[in-house]
């Protein structure tokens, strides 16, 4: 009896993924916990366990395969070796829109190998350019919704999804439908060949999420910036002061851990920046998660830091260290860094001395720090030398008017610049 | 002072629609015209221009009665009663577009109009002026004839398609300058009608904007009747004189020559209705006086829209009228109707019309803007000689090209040239709209005996596939 794997959700909001890497081949055996193969989402590579024990006896989707919808059938487990001969035969691969050939199973168990193309009772309205254009790209029609009459999907829709079946990356010369195939979804224009040697890297999943977050924030939701100088001494003097007393306990504060507690208690004190706009709705938070920007290989990532507000420094810190370690490492469960209620991004490290940042949506604000530097500064009517950053705070404008963004960035100032409130 | 959901800023093709749809999805709607209702299309442009055409037309049939074994002496056109009618087909339309207004519970303020915020402006008139706000206004103030620099049209001996419209006088020798649509319009008009025309266009070729195919057809044609055609060549004079005009003409040698005519026309392009209106003071964006929109024609101050001429080319009626409805439903769904759901315009897909003789019909790329795309192509082409209704009508000048993606089989554009296409081209858009490719057309059953048979045989054509050539 052949049991259905299926592609997992692996977070809340997955509704398709890569099927990056089988780690089994037909005629493994498994067993209940080991691993079976590696899923891209659109943030992060999860591996994906068995839950049943048997024999492989067909592998469906070959790796690679992009747009797997979630709950579509990715292999069949058998019962015992048995079952690998008789299922041996060859299965179109699911991301061909043509419709796919029902696979045969050994058993009366209904497992068809159709997939996302597979007639699931509606019929998919398409165009026949679309469908057209689908087929030579191996893009799966099931997958899109149309933005055509009626929800048809048309031409647009098809190119925005990218392909499946363009050839591996990178290519050395790309033909104009690989050129157009990785296009991010908020824009399906075609890099015009201009004969310019190049190479063409097929977009990861986090590169294609990142374009079509950024591109919906900043044509959605219209940015307002807010920038102030911030005085660093008094919190430099006071992370000095309680190094020296956490030494001991291995912890070692960081301005940027200081700076996120002082974000979460400035949107506990303006709750009227901690929002998201809905459309219909504005919802204020009343707990303040910080999503912290954490570069890593091919990307960003934000992992967060929940109520912040309420959390020590120490804590803060040592919660801070382990996310950005498992971040880099690509090792992050979605919901370590889905959610949050507004965003912080410092680049002070960098030398940057002020930039403004993109608001991660859904939230409505995001802070740009920029690096602390000795700058002239005048202090009781006379010029002297201070520790001063830029910082800037990106609004959604719908949601957030510019006075209370104003306020929100007055109180994180003040606490900076008197920071025992950020250990009170 | 009155409240409205919606104002409607101009009363052309773009704005008259936008108010009909908007109150049709139960908006409080208001139109202010300066003018006439049903703007330039409908009182001075393609409607009266059409019906002088149409004059033309069967003027040339009669004097041609002969070629269709039909006899026909003393045959004379009078020009005053050839304008007469245009005029009364103008205004029975403009007395149309009132009917509409009222039945659709439209309030039309007529006096010219100032936006005072993106949401109020006050509309000044004989009578004094008003104040109007509303949650959005709509901005379709269309766009005039471009002047010569160094020689404005007076009307007497200059004109622009407006004064050509309603002439005091027939011209005997005219000079046409600018070869797009209005321009070789006029040209076809006052040649039929009797005159001596010459063309010049600053470009290589006349409708520049066309496919190179189409130009070159209709340039021959035009000679054929006796046109001169002057291409690549520029007009640096223009004086006029009590009894005419003479231009200096620069041809596409370098060589200048002063040539004497009766008129001159200038069809040389459009300015943009925009100042006045106080769009500068809200900081509307705009590119050469052109208000700069999104896809479902918002301006980038919000409550402010704008649709037609007076935002980016094409500047046809009919693209106008589209937007209308495109601002009218996004304005409903902003104001929480939830049950319309506007689709953005695709320029591609907007067909384009030139009424001259013979008539020119197109959509979407031509032959050269697709190969510049990247794509690959497969062209067809089918002569109207190779069309039974086309010869029985003694039309058998013109062609029908298609252009398609190779690989993919989109319809990239379609350009036809000759009798009728004018009526045919919708038959293309609604392809092109739909998405269908060549498969869909082949399979399509065209009547018998049609010209538009000669659409068939066009992407036949483009497969290898015609059937009567």
């Amino acid at each position: 009896m052949a049991i259905e794997l299926k592609m997992p959700a692996l977070s809340p909001t997955m509704e398709e993924g890569t099927l990056a890497k089988w780690l089994v081949k037909v005629g493994d055996s498994v067993n209940s916990g080991d691993l079976l193969a590696e899923i891209e989402t659109d943030k992060a590579t999860m591996e994906f366990e068995a839950v049943d024990e048997g024999v492989i006896s067909q592998i469906l989707v070959p790796e690679g395969s992009e747009g797997v919808k979630v709950g579509s059938v990715i292999a069949l487990i058998g019962s015992d070796a048995s079952d690998v001969a008789s299922d041996a035969t060859p299965v179109a691969p699911v991301a061909v829109a043509s419709p796919p050939a029902p696979a045969p199973v050994a058993s009366p168990a209904p497992a068809p190998a159709a997939v996302a193309a597979a007639p699931s009772g509606d019929r998919i309205k398409a165009s026949p350019l679309a469908k057209r254009i689908a087929a030579a790209r191996g893009v799966d029609l099931a997958s899109l919704s149309g933005s055509g009459p009626n929800g048809r999907i048309v031409k647009a829709d098809v190119e925005a999804a990218g392909s499946a079946t363009a050839a591996s990356a990178p290519v050395a010369t790309a033909p104009v439908v690989v050129a157009a195939a990785p296009a991010a979804p908020a824009t399906n224009a075609a890099i015009p060949d201009f004969g310019i040697p190049h190479v063409d890297e097929k977009l990861s999943g986090m590169r294609k999420t990142i374009a079509k977050r950024l591109t919906q924030s900043m044509a959605e939701a219209p940015h307002i910036y807010l920038s102030v100088d911030v005085r660093l001494d008094a919190l430099l003097k006071l992370r000095g002061e309680l190094n020296t007393s956490l030494a001991d306990r291995g912890v070692k504060l960081s301005v940027n851990d200081m700076l996120i507690k002082a974000l979460a208690l400035a949107l506990e004190t303006v709750p009227q920046c901690n929002v998201s706009f809905g459309g219909d709705v504005l919802r204020q938070y009343q707990r303040s998660d910080i999503s912290v920007a954490v570069s890593i290989p091919g990307g960003l990532i934000t992992p967060i830091i929940t109520d912040a507000a309420s959390k020590s420094l120490s804590k803060i810190s040592t919660e801070m260290a382990e996310l950005a370690e498992r971040a880099k490492a690509g090792k992050l469960q979605p919901h370590e860094y889905q959610g949050g209620t507004a965003s912080i991004s410092n680049m002070g490290m960098m030398g940057i001395k002020h930039f403004t940042a993109v608001i991660n949506p859904p939230q409505a604000m995001i802070l740009a720090v920029g690096a602390g530097e000795k700058r002239p500064y005048i202090v009781d009517d006379a010029l002297a030398i201070a520790t001063v950053m830029t910082v800037t705070g990106s609004f959604d404008h719908r949601a957030i008017d510019g006075a209370d963004g104003a306020q929100l960035i007055k109180i994180f100032k003040q606490l900076v610049e008197k920071p025992m409130n950020l250990v009170a | 002072m009155s409240n409205y959901d919606l104002i409607v800023l101009g009363s052309g093709p773009g704005g008259y629609v936008a108010a009909i749809r908007a109150a049709q999805l139960g908006l409080k709607t208001a139109i202010v015209e300066r003018e006439n209702l049903g703007g330039i299309c409908l009182n001075w442009g393609c409607i009266p221009t059409k019906a002088l055409l149409r004059s033309a037309e069967i003027l040339h049939y009669m004097q041609h009665a002969k070629a269709y074994g039909l006899a026909a002496d003393n045959i004379r056109a009078d020009l005053d009663a050839v304008v007469k009618r245009s005029r009364g087909v103008a205004k029975q339309l403009n007395q149309g577009v009132t009917h509409l207004m009222k039945k659709n519970k439209i309030t039309v303020h007529m006096g010219e109009g100032k936006l005072t915020g993106p949401t109020s402006l006050t509309v000044t008139s004989d009578k004094g002026s008003e104040n109007l706000t509303a949650k959005h206004i709509i901005v379709a103030t269309g766009a005039r004839a471009r002047d010569l620099p160094f020689a404005p049209a007076d009307g007497k001996r200059i004109w622009t398609y407006r004064h050509a419209m309603v002439p005091a006088e027939m011209p005997t020798k005219l000079l046409v300058i600018g070869s797009g649509a209005i321009g070789v319009e006029f040209a076809s008009f006052y040649k039929d009608m009797g005159a001596e025309v010459t063309i010049v266009e600053m470009l290589d070729r006349v409708v520049p904007v066309e496919d190179a195919d189409v130009s070159a057809f209709l340039e021959k044609a035009l000679k054929k009747q006796g046109m001169t055609i002057l291409t690549g060549a520029g007009v640096q004079s223009l004086t006029s004189s009590a009894n005419g005009v003479r231009a200096e003409i620069k041809d596409r040698d370098g060589k200048v020559q002063a040539v004497d005519f009766s008129h001159a026309i200038v069809a040389i392009g459009i300015v943009p209705n925009s100042e006045n209106l106080g769009l500068e003071g809200l900081g509307v964006a705009m590119t050469k006086g052109h208000i700069n929109t999104d896809p479902y024609c918002r301006t980038n101050v919000p409550g402010l829209w704008a649709i037609g001429d007076i935002t980016a080319p094409p500047w046809l009626a009919h693209k106008a009228s589209h937007e209308g409805v495109i601002a009218a439903e996004a304005i409903a769904a902003e104001l929480g109707n939830k049950d319309v759901h506007p689709h953005p315009m695709d320029a591609k897909n907007i067909p384009g019309c030139t009424y001259c003789h013979p008539q020119i019909a197109s959509v979407g790329l031509t032959e050269e803007k697709a190969k510049a795309a990247g794509h690959k192509l497969r062209v067809g082409n089918f002569p109207f000689i190779g069309n039974g209704k086309a010869i029985a009508l003694g039309e058998a000048e013109g062609f029908v090209k298609t252009v398609f993606d190779a690989d993919s089989g989109e319809l990239l554009g379609a350009h036809m040239v000759g009798a009728e296409v004018t009526e045919m081209i919708q038959g293309y858009t609604i392809g092109k709209t739909a998405e269908l490719v060549e498969g869909d057309f082949i399979h399509s059953v065209f009547p018998h005996p049609t010209i538009s048979e000669s659409m068939h045989e066009a992407v036949l054509a483009a497969y290898g596939r015609a059937i009567h050539i």
